[in-house]
This record gives C-alpha cells, sequence and structure tokens, in this order.
C-alpha cells in the first residue's frame, strides 16, 4: 500500500562519493534533504582502489574542497599515506594522491553525514521517481514508501541492475555482494530517459600475512605532507605512514592470462557493458601491450585494522581458479591467500547528454544526476559531480541561475563539459590531458580559482573567504615588491649561487630572473633577498610558480581569450536546426540532440566539424542582423 | 536591420568613361533625393524599383557632375536593401566629390566588401563557399585563379594536413606518457621532437619564404620599361602586348598619372607600368623627372631597360643604370638584327647579369626573356602546378603564427623544461595551422572573411 512518508525538499539516491557530496551540498544551503543508500554500512564505501587522488583527479579532490566539498576534508582526515606525484614534471601535472583507510573514510564520512543539519540519512532502496508535467515530484521506496519532493538527484553509482562476474560466475549484485537495485532503470526509462550499460573491474584483495614483502619495493609516503583541503595545515594532519609495496608481473603471469584469455567473459562475450579504457583490466593490458615484458602491481593497504591488501594494476574477470594462478606468478605473492576474489561489475548508466550542464535533465525538471550513473568512473569524478548537482539542485530550488564551471576555471568544468557534451562510450576517467589550459588549473591553486565561488554560493563561510583575500593580497604585494628587488654580484650571492650549484653573476641580476632559472626557486633565494617578508608557504608557492612560469602562463591566459570568445557565442535556445542551410546531416542531428548552449560547446560534440560551425556562426550572425 | 546607410565608389579609382558610386540602406532614397536634381523635376524618391534617371549632381548648391542614377528598391536589390547607382563621368576627382557629397547627406564610407556582406547578411546570396567567392574576386590571373582552386582543392591543404597531424601525434604521445608513465616512457622525447620540430619549421619557412611568390602571382608582377629614346620600348611593349596575352585589362594604377597593362605570358603575369603616353620621344626621366621616376623603380618588382644594341652606350644610359642600381633587371638589346655597336660585356662592366638579345622588328627573344622572369621570380620552376604559395595574408599570418608558437617549443626544450610545457605551444602552432585549412575556426569569421573583399563591392 502506498502512503506519504514525508516532505523534502531534496532526495538524494545513494550515498557513494557523488551522493554524500551532494546531499551535503544542498543540506548545507539549507535545503532539507533526505539521502537513501541501500546499505547504512556503505555510505562514502570505496569498493575498489583504497586511495584517494592521483594525477588530475586530485586536481579534482583540491576543487571539490575549494568549492566547500568535504572529500578533501575526509580523506586528511583518514589517510595512511600521502604522495605528490609527478613531481619531476611540471607543477599543472603535479597531483596529490593518498591511501586511505577505506572503513575510516566510511566511518567518518558518515559521522558528517549524520550530524549535518537538514540532512536526514535513510536506509532504503528508491524504486521509483514520481514526474508530473515533465516535474519532479519526488520518489518512492521499495517499501512503497511516497516522499515528496522539490529536486532529486540520481547518485546510484554502480547498482542499477548490477551484476559481479568473475569467469563463468556471475551474480546479480552490486559491488561487495551489496543488494543491486533493480527497479529504478525502468522507472527512469518510462519516462523517456536513455540507458546504457557500462562495466568496470576491480582487482583481488589479498592477506597480508601471505605475502612476502622481501620481494617487493617499499614505497614510502612523502616526507612533506600537502593536505588536500586549504583548510588544513600540514601539522594539523601529520602522523606516522603505512607503506605500500612495488613488484611485477611475470613472463609467466602473462603465459596464464593468454592461456584462459578465453575464459574470460570480456573476450567471450559474457560481458556486454563497455569497460574504460584507461583503467584497464589485467588481461586488457596483456592484450594491448604484447611487447610489454612485464607490468607494474602495486599491493596498498586497505586499511589500519585489516590485513586485506589491494592488488593495484591486475584487475580481472577471469574465473577464480585463474585468479589463483596468475597472482601466484607475482614475485612476493606465491604463496598469497585471496580474501575476495577480482571481479567485474556491469550496471545501468545514462548517456549524459541528456544533461544540462546544470546536471539537471533537459527532458525532466528538477530531476539531476550525478557520478557513475552519469558515466563517469572514479570516487574523485562523483564527487566533483555530486557537488555540483546538490550546488544547482539547491539553486534552482531558490530561484537562482547554476553554477556552471567552463573549461578555463576547473577540471570539474572540464569533467563536466565534456559529460554533457561528448557522447562517452566507456566509463569517463578525468586525465591532465583532457584539459586544454591545466597550466592555470593546477591543484595547487584550486582556491584561488574557486573559493569565491563557493562562498558565493554559500558554501565556503566568511572567515575562509576572508583568509583567501589575504592570501590573494600577499601574492600580489610580493610578486609587485620582486619587481624591484636586484641582487649584486656580492661575495654572500655568489656563494648561494655556487652552493645551489648555479652559475655566478658577472653583473647585477634582478631576482626574479634568478627565481626563472631552473635550479632555483623563490624560497631558496631568502638569504640574499633581505627586504622579504613572513610568508606562509602556499603563498610563497604561488608567487614562485606566477615568476617562474610567467611566459606559458600568460600564453595560456591568451589560449583562454580565445576559448571564451566562442563560449560567449550563445546558442538561442529556441534555434531550430532543420532551418539552418548547409549543415550535414549528421550535425544536424547531433545538434538537436545535445542543444549546446554556445558556439563553444557546439565546436565539441563529435561530428560537429569546423565547417558546420562555420555554418552556424554565419547563421547567428544572420539571425542577429536581421532581428 | 542595421539602420546605416553605406557609400563607396564602386568602380576603379581611375580616370575612366564611366565611376559608379553605391549607395544601400535605408537613407539611401533620402540621401539621392538630397544630392540628386532630376532633370524631369519630379520625387526621386517616388520612382519606381529599376528606373533610371538623367540629371544633376549637387553638392549643396555646387552642381558637380551630369549623371545617371539607377533605383533599385529592396528587397529585389543586390544587398536586399534599398541601393541607388549614380553613374557619372569617371574623373577620379568627380567621384570623390559624389562620394563625399552622399557622405554629407547622411551616409557612412562603407567598409571594405561591405555591401556583399550586407547581400549575404540578409540571405541575398548563399556564402557558403564565401572565400572562394573572394579568391575569384581577387585573382587577376589563370595561375591565381588555378592556386586558389588548388587551395581549396587541398595541395597547401594536404601539406598542413600532415604538418598538424606530425604535431598533433607528438602533443598526444607526450600526454599519453603523462597519463601513463608505465607504458609510455618519455626518455630521450626531447630530442626526438626536436629534430621533428625543426623539420616542420623548415617546411614551414619555404611556405613563407614562396609567399611573396604567391603575391606575385596574384598581383602580378610589377614591371617597369626604361631605355633612352629611340631603344625600342614601345615596339617591346606592343611585343609583349601583342604576343601570347591571356588578359589584358587596365586596372588602377599606383599613380593617378600611370596605367598597368596587364598581361599574362605563359602563365606568368605582368603588370607592365605603361608611363601614360611616354613613347618614342618621351623618355621617363624626361617627363617626370628623377623623384616620380625613382618612386616608380622603386614599387617595381621587375625592371626591363632597353638598350639599342646598334648605337654606342651613351650619358643616358649612365644616368639609367645609376636609377636602376640594385633593381632586378632584365637588360633587352634590341635591334639585335642590325650591326652591334656594343655587346654583352658592355653591360656586365656596368653591373646587369641579365641580358638577352632581342629583335622587336624580327620577333626574336621572347622565349629567352621568359625564361630569365621565370628564373628570377619562380626558381626557374615553369610548372608552378606542384608548387604551393601562399597567396593569402591570412594563411601568411598563420603559418608565420606557427612557426612562432614552434620557436617557443626549440626554447623549452633548451631549457630542460618538463615535457608538459611542450604541449601548449604545440597545440597553439596546431591550431594557428588549423586556420589554414579551416579546421580551426575564428569566432570573428564573418567578418574576416568579407574583410577582404574589395571596396566598394
Amino acid at each position: 500500500m502506498k502512503y506519504i512518508e514525508e516532505e523534502y525538499d531534496v532526495i538524494v539516491v545513494g550515498a557513494g562519493h557523488a551522493g554524500c557530496e551532494a546531499a551535503l551540498a544542498c543540506a548545507r544551503l539549507g535545503m532539507e534533504t533526505i539521502c537513501f543508500t541501500v546499505s547504512m554500512d556503505s555510505i562514502a564505501m570505496m569498493p575498489c582502489n583504497p586511495n584517494i587522488g592521483g594525477s588530475s583527479k586530485g586536481h579534482l579532490v583540491r576543487e571539490v574542497d575549494a568549492l566547500g566539498g568535504e572529500m578533501g576534508k575526509n580523506i586528511d582526515k583518514t589517510y595512511l599515506q600521502s604522495k605528490m606525484l609527478n613531481q619531476s614534471k611540471g607543477p599543472a601535472v603535479h597531483s596529490l594522491r593518498a591511501q586511505a583507510d577505506k572503513k575510516m573514510y566510511s566511518m567518518e564520512m558518515t559521522k558528517v553525514m549524520e550530524n549535518t543539519p537538514h540532512l536526514t540519512v535513510r536506509q532504503g532502496e528508491i524504486t521509483e521517481i514520481l514526474v508530473e508535467d515533465g516535474k519532479i515530484v519526488g520518489a518512492k521506496t521499495y517499501s512503497n514508501a511516497i516522499y515528496h519532493a522539490k529536486a532529486v538527484i540520481l547518485t546510484t553509482g554502480t547498482y542499477l541492475k548490477a551484476r559481479c562476474i568473475y569467469g563463468d560466475v556471475s551474480r546479480n549484485t552490486g559491488p561487495n555482494e551489496l543488494q543491486a537495485a533493480n527497479y529504478l532503470t525502468d522507472s527512469l526509462k518510462s519516462y523517456g530517459i536513455s540507458m546504457r550499460r557500462f562495466k568496470t573491474g576491480t582487482p583481488a584483495r589479498i592477506d597480508r600475512n601471505t605475502i612476502d614483502f622481501e620481494k617487493m619495493e617499499e614505497q614510502f609516503g612523502d616526507k612533506k605532507i600537502v593536505p588536500f583541503s586549504f583548510t588544513n595545515r600540514e601539522e594539523d594532519i601529520k602522523r606516522e605512514q603505512i607503506s605500500c609495496w612495488l613488484t611485477y608481473t611475470t613472463e609467466e603471469t602473462h603465459q596464464i592470462i593468454r592461456d584462459n584469455i578465453s575464459r574470460s567473459p570480456l573476450f567471450s562475450g559474457a560481458i556486454e557493458g563497455t569497460g574504460p579504457r584507461y583503467c584497464p583490466s589485467i588481461e586488457d593490458k596483456i592484450v594491448k601491450f604484447p611487447d610489454k615484458k612485464r607490468h607494474q602491481v602495486f599491493i596498498e593497504p586497505e586499511g589500519e585494522y585489516t590485513s586485506e591488501m589491494y592488488v593495484g594494476g591486475m584487475s580481472s574477470s577471469l574465473p577464480e581458479d585463474v585468479q589463483y594462478a596468475m597472482y601466484h606468478s607475482v614475485p612476493g605473492l606465491e604463496h598469497a591467500k585471496i580474501i575476495r576474489n577480482a571481479y567485474a561489475i556491469e550496471y545501468d548508466c545514462i548517456d549524459a547528454t541528456q544533461l544540462k550542464p546544470s546536471l539537471e535533465f533537459k527532458k525532466i525538471s528538477g530531476l539531476f544526476s550525478a557520478g557513475q550513473f552519469n558515466g563517469s568512473s572514479g570516487y574523485e569524478e562523483a564527487a566533483a559531480q555530486g557537488l555540483m548537482a546538490g550546488m544547482n539542485a539547491a539553486r534552482m530550488i531558490q530561484g537562482k541561475e547554476a553554477v556552471v564551471l567552463d573549461r578555463s576555471q576547473a577540471y570539474i568544468g572540464v569533467l563536466i563539459d565534456d559529460l554533457v557534451t561528448k557522447e562517452t562510450f566507456e566509463p569517463y576517467r578525468m586525465m591532465t590531458s583532457r584539459a586544454e589550459y591545466r597550466l592555470l588549473l593546477r591543484q595547487d591553486n584550486a582556491d584561488l580559482r574557486l573559493t569565491k565561488i563557493g562562498h558565493e554560493v554559500g558554501l565556503i563561510d566568511d572567515e575562509r573567504y576572508e583568509s583567501l583575500l589575504k592570501k590573494e593580497r600577499q601574492i600580489k604585494e610580493e610578486e609587485e615588491r620582486l619587481d624591484h628587488v636586484n641582487i649584486g654580484a656580492n661575495k654572500e650571492v655568489q656563494k648561494l649561487l655556487e652552493s645551489m650549484g648555479s652559475t655566478t653573476l658577472k653583473s647585477g641580476a634582478s631576482i626574479k630572473e634568478l627565481i626563472r632559472r631552473p635550479e632555483l626557486n623563490y624560497t631558496a633565494l631568502a638569504p640574499i633577498d633581505p627586504e622579504r617578508p613572513v610568508l606562509a608557504m602556499d603563498v610563497q608557492e604561488q608567487v614562485n610558480i606566477n615568476i617562474k612560469y610567467e611566459g606559458y602562463i600568460r600564453r595560456q591566459m591568451s589560449q583562454v581569450k580565445q576559448f571564451k570568445k566562442m563560449e560567449k557565442k550563445r546558442i538561442p535556445e529556441e534555434i531550430d536546426y532543420e532551418d539552418v542551410g548547409s549543415l550535414r546531416i549528421e550535425a544536424r542531428q547531433k545538434l538537436s540532440k545535445i542543444r549546446p548552449a554556445s558556439i563553444g560547446q557546439a565546436s565539441r560534440i563529435s561530428g560537429v566539424s569546423p565547417a558546420d560551425i562555420s555554418v552556424l556562426l554565419i547563421y547567428l550572425e544572420q539571425m542577429r542582423y536581421r532581428r | 536591420m542595421n539602420t546605416d546607410t553605406i557609400a563607396a565608389i564602386a568602380t576603379p579609382m581611375t580616370n575612366s568613361g564611366i565611376g559608379i558610386i553605391r549607395i544601400s540602406g535605408e537613407e539611401a532614397l533620402n540621401i539621392i533625393a538630397k544630392i540628386f536634381k532630376p532633370k524631369k523635376k519630379k520625387d526621386i524618391r517616388e520612382a519606381e524599383t529599376y528606373t533610371a534617371h538623367y540629371g544633376y549632381v549637387y553638392d549643396g548648391d555646387q552642381m558637380l557632375d551630369e549623371c545617371i542614377v539607377l533605383i533599385m528598391k529592396g528587397p529585389h536589390s543586390y544587398t536586399a536593401e534599398d541601393v541607388v547607382e549614380i553613374d557619372c563621368h569617371g574623373g577620379v576627382v568627380v567621384m570623390k566629390k559624389i562620394l563625399e557629397a552622399a557622405v554629407r547627406a547622411g551616409a557612412r564610407p562603407a567598409d571594405p566588401g561591405e555591401f556583399t556582406k550586407r547581400a549575404f547578411l540578409n540571405g541575398r546570396i548563399d556564402l557558403s563557399k564565401a572565400e572562394a567567392v573572394m579568391d575569384l574576386i581577387h585573382s587577376k590571373n589563370n595561375f591565381a585563379l588555378n592556386s586558389s582552386l588548388k587551395q581549396l582543392q587541398g595541395v597547401l591543404g594536404d601539406k598542413v594536413v600532415s604538418i598538424r597531424k606530425k604535431i598533433i601525434h607528438s602533443v598526444a604521445f607526450i600526454e599519453s606518457a603523462l597519463d601513463d608513465p608505465e607504458h609510455y616512457s618519455i626518455d630521450g622525447f626531447a630530442d626526438e621532437l626536436k629534430e621533428d620540430i625543426l623539420d616542420i619549421m623548415k617546411e614551414l619557412k619555404y611556405f613563407l619564404d614562396h609567399a611573396d611568390n604567391g603575391r606575385i602571382l596574384k598581383e602580378g608582377i610589377q614591371t617597369v620599361i626604361v631605355g633612352k629614346p629611340n631603344a625600342g620600348k614601345s615596339s617591346v611593349l606592343n611585343l609583349l602586348l601583342g604576343e601570347d596575352r591571356a588578359i589584358v585589362t587596365s586596372i588602377a594604377g599606383t599613380t593617378r598619372d600611370s596605367l598597368e597593362e596587364s598581361i599574362q605570358i605563359n602563365g606568368i603575369p605582368l603588370n607592365i607600368v605603361d608611363t601614360a603616353g611616354i613613347r618614342e620621344t618621351d623618355d621617363l626621366v624626361e617627363r617626370l623627372g628623377v623623384d616620380r621616376a625613382k618612386s616608380l623603380l622603386k614599387k617595381a618588382d621587375l625592371i626591363l631597360y632597353v638598350v639599342d644594341s646598334s648605337v654606342p652606350l651613351e650619358a643616358e644610359d649612365t644616368q639609367i643604370s645609376v636609377l636602376i642600381h640594385g633593381k632586378p633587371t632584365i637588360v633587352l638589346m634590341n635591334k639585335s638584327d642590325l650591326k652591334p655597336a656594343i655587346d654583352a660585356e658592355d653591360l656586365k662592366i656596368r653591373g646587369f647579369e641579365n641580358i638577352v638579345q632581342i629583335s622587336a622588328k624580327e620577333k626574336t627573344g621572347m622565349k629567352e626573356l621568359y625564361g630569365k622572369i621565370n628564373r628570377m621570380f619562380f626558381n626557374g620552376k615553369v610548372s608552378f602546378n606542384d608548387e604551393i604559395y601562399i597567396t593569402n595574408v591570412r594563411h601568411k599570418n598563420a603559418v608565420s603564427n606557427a612557426l612562432d608558437s614552434l620557436n617557443l617549443v626549440l626554447n623549452s626544450i633548451e631549457k630542460g623544461m618538463p615535457e608538459d610545457f611542450f604541449s601548449i605551444d604545440l597545440l597553439d602552432a596546431y591550431e594557428q595551422l588549423g586556420f589554414i585549412i579551416g579546421e580551426s575556426v575564428s569566432e570573428d569569421l564573418v567578418n574576416e572573411i568579407f574583410s577582404e573583399f574589395c571596396m566598394g563591392k
């Protein structure tokens, strides 16, 4: 029997990384919010790798934090090891990655969720969404309870009609054998939402006590810890770190996989979903790189209070017996015992081109979605979308304009623009190469890029905003001061330069010139810059980067200027593409389907050629002229 | 609708038989009513569309010229707006005065191509191939015509495509290595990239170096014929004009007193400066004075110096030699049919390298002349067809910008910057080259296209 349970402003369906950010954002913006999860024990669960961040994903986490999200704070509370990746490369690709204590991560996030005002967390499965006149009005649970709401945010992750597969064994469960959500898909389809099926996979977890670490290389964390959250300082979160271990696959491993490849459901056709190219299973790698003698295998702790170790780089959907054989062929894992099998998982998700850049469905107002449901992969991608969907659902209810970050503002902007513009046929993973303006979108300046927006939205408090303004001011003042600092070729200077392996000066030089030398930096030159004010490390870092890479930054900014011109060419919502002569049929179809908001967005749709864009520009010009 | 009304002189700025001033826009009829007094005393604004009216154009009280005014009312006119054309007597001064009168009466001087732009924006012409139209307008000769067609068909395009492919391949490699360092090693890539970039830059520089050839092909070789009286300049000119000429048109010269004859010989376009009326008895230097001659010679791409080989060199020849010193010159030793009084050595001593024996009378030596011109301007590559010339200023800029960006990549490599920095400038180069083949689109496309049209078109 149906009954009305309660009224809310927002219903969030799912409490994974997207769901948590969405629910928290809504509640923090004053929305009465209820967040449903199939299990209270799986809030912010990490069903795959035990880490947060990594190349470009670290950027997303810092951006989430800069906008007032939770992920960065939560990993700072629960990390086991922290590392800044790619330090030999430019600052644009430095990425923060932390090993997480999975249980602790989940528990800390649950605590935050449970203790946030206006937020109710509820165990229960949503089976239907309720829509009236193209407008969302609520959702129904498995127990036939009806919840009315002004907005619904779908963050179902990998649970919709989920199926886990290893070899010829498959079960209709969600990750970690949790209950799958088998009803919502049909409800969504009945409202004209088109669904697709993706797959992803995870490696086995093995017992730490059965691993021979002698045969592996120990991987330590960084000595200097950079917190994910801009609200934390190093000393706030510094703790004893736990190591990871590196080993490699062998020829034998590869042979075992080749011999059994026909038993892989991926190659036998038992899996219909499309997997992520950029997060390949070990069997994918063997097939794709046949000449490669070995592949890296990272053995990573799953938590402080568990013996389970994650076998990074060896996700698989091969049968259990093959898994044993292949893991045992890896040095150090000869006698390893598997605690949880590796498996592939298939699930329903959507083609995100059905969404506006605000993450609201074009067809159903008030319905938002985020995370793996939108066809992405990864905790960080999910959190980023969750935050934006939550923010925009609240703003919709408040009658405010949606916040849409563009590709020159944030990785989040790149992520969402890609999802809603380009049809992705595999789980979308963030990568630094996807960001055109990445020298400007660094992980170190996420706060300078986004915290003002977070404050305006209402997710950043005044105190944090004030301290950001102070930071900005200090950076500016210090750069201006350095314009006038000249260094003489005196003994002290020469000595310092020599000690840093830098050529000595023949005559005086400006300090900025010295900072630009590859072997020198702002901080190292402190001894010969006596007038220098005391500045926090993060301020020093910005000053250093701005000076060191000035020319490159300037050129990226001029690229952004060009980009913005195309973004500013808005396409009227009412445009009828049938009316635009000389568009190619494919372009006409794609444009009609995706209905881009700007010429810039239109130009990124696959199947829309530059010639089509020219035609469109000319058409718009004619329209404008005739009006 | 854009409300302002534009006006321009639609015919070349030269003293010719007829000149046309074109006015287009909502105010066109009001403006013509202010400056034109028809013989039949009726209101020109009431005139039927597609009618011609005889009368006088005035600027205030001052009568400027006797004219025919054509009325073409929108939307059935070239621009789909009200259009008025004033056919006047073709003097430059008169045309200018009429234009000024129109402007004083409320018109705005048109930008280049603005009439066509309006026609296009008003949906009068389909300009999906706008750039080709523009190039056809610009083409003065067969080769240029060919060259613009080729650009469209993709000879230049193919080259640019292959260069862009190389660039994007490098970027893709850098990016793969950043995203998947385990499987793509970037060690030593900088050196490889440097080689690739140097190769690409060489190719692009070749384009640029030949860009001027492209201009010459499109606009013609500015050619001036000099020589003392009776050397046979006019017979040489007539010979050039009379033989094998594909197109002869009178177009606006660089000055009011001289006209160019635009001729084409074996695919090579020559704009011969016919210094108005200079014939047997009129010497260039004598008639125009040294300064004028100098300025004409300064703009010349080629000088044909006609010498009468049947008489010894005189003081006037010395004067001419000094004047044309250092300019690309071909000496035509005319009257080779007569008994020679001088030989090639006499001219070589004076610093001339390109010497051709001709006889204007016997019509010999022309082939040698064409060969020399071809060698001087096109490195002897008679068949331009396979050569790629950049004839469009926009294209030239794009190549030059791409070169700048590639230089910056080289700098980064030299400085030992991390590889991720290379992508920034590589992508800039890629984007710039994309403008040539239309793979990159500027948001200002429409204005860009029409800004290359001629004034008054």
